[in-house]
C-alpha cells in the first residue's frame, strides 16, 4: 500500500561493546581448542551447554567445568529459506536444535555437509533423531562459528 | 481481589498501513475513548502505556514521545515494553491502589514502520550466541512447529487449518490487516520461506493502537450501564536459554492457572464462553487450546478439526482474526482485550458471535516459541 503521505526511510545504528564475562570467554577459549565445554549444576546435576555461571533452574552457581561431546542427537530443526534486513546467515540454511550426547539441554546450531538448495534434497539428509556431529573451522577465532556446522554421522 | 476493577471503553486504529503519523495517532485513539466514555483529560487518573523503542518503534525514549497524544502530560504515567497485557494489569492496580478511580491504558505500535519482526525479534538473543547463528521468533517457532508435529501425530493440515478459519474470520473484522478466503492448500503452498512454516501460518506486521478506559466500580457505575469486569489475570516467563526449555510443556499452562484461580473459574473448558488469543504462529493456537484447557495434550488437532472454536461453535477462538490477521506486534495482547471487550459487550459488528458472551479468555505472548505468557479473563457478570 501506498501512503498518502510522505515517509522518511531512516536507520538506527548504535555501537554496543558488550563483555563476554568470564563464562563466554572460557566457553570460547574451548572453541579454539576445537572444545566444547558445559557446566554442571551441583544441584539438580544437569549439565548445561552453552556453559553458564549459575542454573538458571536452581539458582546456585555452576563450579565443575566438563568438555562434552561433539556429537549429539537433532532434535528438531527448520530450511531457512528468506530473507530479511540484518540476517547474519546466507540462505537457505538448515537450523538445529541439537541434544550432545551426556548433556541435559539444546544447544542451537547450523546443520550442513551436503547440499542445502533443495528442501525435499535436505529432507532426505535431514531427519529429526539422527545423529550428528560437529566440524570445525580450520582457523579458529574463539567464537560461535568456529563450529562450521553439524553433520550427519552416517 | 480487594475491589473490583472494569473496563469502561475501548478504542482501536489497525490494520495495514495508516496516513497518519504514530503520535497523531496516539492521540486519536486516545480521543475516541475518552469521548465514547464521556471523560475528560483531566478525569483520566493515571496513564499505563505499552510500546517500545527502538525496535518496534525507531523513536526513543520510552514515552518521552507520545506522552501528550495520551493524556499522560502531568499525570502519573508509566510505560510497558514487552508483553502489552502487562500494562493492562499495571492499569488495574492503579485503581486498586485506591488513589486512582480512572486509568487509562494505551498500547502502542506502528509495525507498517517498523523493520521486519525478524529483524526485530534476532535482538532479543546475546551477541555471542544466539544472533551469529540467525535465532529469531519465527525460527524459535519453526523448531517448535516440528517438535509438536511429530510428537503428538498433529499435521500440517491441522496447523493451515487455524490460519483458515483465522483469515476468513478477519473478513468480517474492519480492524484486521491480512484477511481472506483460503484453503488448507493455499495456505500450504503460500511459500515455504522456512519449513515447515509457510508464509500465511505466520503473522504479518500490522498497526495496532489501542486505548481502554479502566474505572473503580464506584466510578464505573457513573461512567457506563455496561461495564466488562476484569475477574484474574496470570503471567509466567520461561528461562532464556532456548535449549534448556521444553518447548511442549511451556509457561502458559502456569499462567493460566493463575488467571483461572484469581477469576474462580474451575471449569475453564465450560465456564469460558470465547477466547481471543495470541498465535503468532499458525500451529501454536492449537498447543495454546491444550495449555488453557481447552483440550488434553496432542489434542489442538482434533479441536480445530470438531469446529468447536469456529465464530458459530461452542468455544470461539479468535473471532477477529487473531494475531494471524492483525500483528501490532507491541500491542497484541492488548488488542485481544479490546475484541474481547466488544465480544461481551455485543458491539463487535460483523464478527459478534452467535452465542451471549460473558466470560472471556484474552492471552498475549511475547519472545521466542512463547517464552512469555499473560491470560486475563474480562467477565460481564459481578
Amino acid at each position: 500500500m501506498v501512503k498518502e503521505y510522505k515517509t522518511i526511510k531512516t536507520q538506527v545504528a548504535l555501537p554496543y561493546e558488550i563483555a563476554y564475562g568470564a563464562t563466554w570467554t572460557r566457553f570460547f577459549e574451548g572453541f579454539k581448542e576445537r572444545k566444547i565445554y558445559g557446566t554442571k549444576c551441583p544441584q539438580c546435576a544437569r549439565i548445561l551447554v552453552p556453559a553458564r555461571a549459575f542454573c538458571p533452574r536452581c539458582f546456585v552457581d555452576t563450579e565443575d567445568w566438563v568438555e562434552v561431546s561433539q556429537e549429539g542427537s537433532l532434535v528438531s530443526w527448520n530450511y531457512v529459506n528468506y530473507r530479511y534486513f540484518g540476517m547474519p546467515t546466507e540462505p537457505p540454511y538448515v537450523g538445529g536444535l541439537i541434544r550432545l550426547d551426556g548433556t541435559d539441554v539444546g544447544f542451537l546450531h547450523l546443520i550442513g555437509g551436503f547440499g542445502l538448495s533443495d528442501l525435499e534434497e535436505v529432507k532426505k539428509n535431514v531427519k529429526s533423531g539422527m545423529k550428528v556431529r560437529a566440524v570445525w573451522s580450520d582457523e579458529r577465532q574463539g567464537n560461535i562459528m568456529d563450529i562450521r556446522y553439524f553433520e550427519p554421522i552416517k | 481481589m480487594a475491589g473490583r476493577v472494569a473496563i469502561v471503553e475501548v478504542a482501536q486504529i489497525s490494520g495495514g498501513d495508516s496516513k497518519d503519523n504514530y503520535y497523531d495517532q496516539a492521540y486519536l485513539v486516545t480521543k475516541e475513548v475518552l469521548a465514547k466514555a464521556g471523560v475528560t483529560k483531566d478525569e483520566v487518573g493515571a496513564v499505563v502505556s505499552s510500546a517500545s523503542d527502538i525496535f518496534h518503534g525507531g523513536i526513543s525514549c520510552a514515552s518521552a514521545y507520545y506522552n501528550e497524544a495520551v493524556v499522560a502530560f502531568l499525570k502519573n504515567s508509566s510505560r510497558q515494553d514487552g508483553e502489552s497485557l502487562f500494562a493492562l494489569v499495571y492499569g488495574v492496580m492503579r485503581i486498586l491502589s485506591g488513589h486512582y478511580d480512572t486509568v487509562l491504558v494505551a498500547g502502542l505500535c506502528k509495525g507498517s514502520e517498523n523493520p521486519p519482526n525478524d529483524t526485530c525479534t534476532g535482538m532479543f538473543g546475546d551477541p555471542f550466541y544466539l544472533r551469529p547463528i540467525g535465532m529469531n521468533e519465527t525460527v524459535a517457532a519453526s523448531y517448535q512447529m516440528r517438535l509438536y508435529m511429530e510428537r503428538y501425530g498433529i499435521t500440517e493440515e491441522q496447523c493451515a487449518k487455524v490460519a483458515v478459519k483465522n483469515l476468513h474470520n478477519a473478513l468480517r473484522n474492519p480492524y484486521a490487516h491480512r484477511k481472506g478466503r483460503y484453503t488448507v492448500d493455499d495456505i500450504l503452498n503460500s511459500g515455504r520461506i522456512i519449513d515447515p512454516l509457510t508464509t500465511l501460518q505466520i503473522a504479518p506486521k500490522s498497526e495496532g493502537f489501542v486505548a481502554m478506559l479502566l474505572a473503580s466500580e464506584e466510578k464505573a457505575a457513573k461512567l457506563t450501564g455496561k461495564p466488562v469486569w476484569f475477574k484474574g489475570y496470570g503471567s509466567s516467563l520461561d528461562t532464556f536459554h532456548f535449549g534448556d526449555r521444553d518447548l511442549l510443556q511451556g509457561q502458559l499452562k502456569n499462567a493460566a492457572a493463575k488467571a483461572y484461580r484469581m477469576a474462580g473459574l474451575t471449569d475453564p473448558r465450560r465456564e469460558i464462553d470465547l477466547a481471543e488469543i495470541s498465535e503468532p504462529y499458525a500451529f501454536q493456537e492449537l498447543m495454546w487450546y491444550e495449555d488453557l484447557g481447552f483440550c488434553g495434550e496432542g489434542e489442538g488437532g482434533n479441536l480445530i478439526d470438531s469446529g468447536v472454536t469456529r465464530t458459530d461453535g461452542e468455544l470461539p477462538v479468535n473471532p477477529s482474526g487473531g494475531v494471524l490477521a492483525n500483528n501490532p506486534y507491541v500491542s497484541r495482547g492488548l488488542q485481544r482485550a479490546v475484541e474481547a471487550f466488544l465480544q461481551i459487550r455485543g458491539e463487535a459488528g460483523e464478527r459478534q458471535v452467535a452465542k451471549k458472551v460473558k466470560t472471556a479468555l484474552v492471552h498475549g505472548t511475547h519472545g521466542f516459541a512463547g517464552q512469555c505468557h499473560a491470560v486475563a479473563i474480562l467477565g460481564s457478570q459481578e
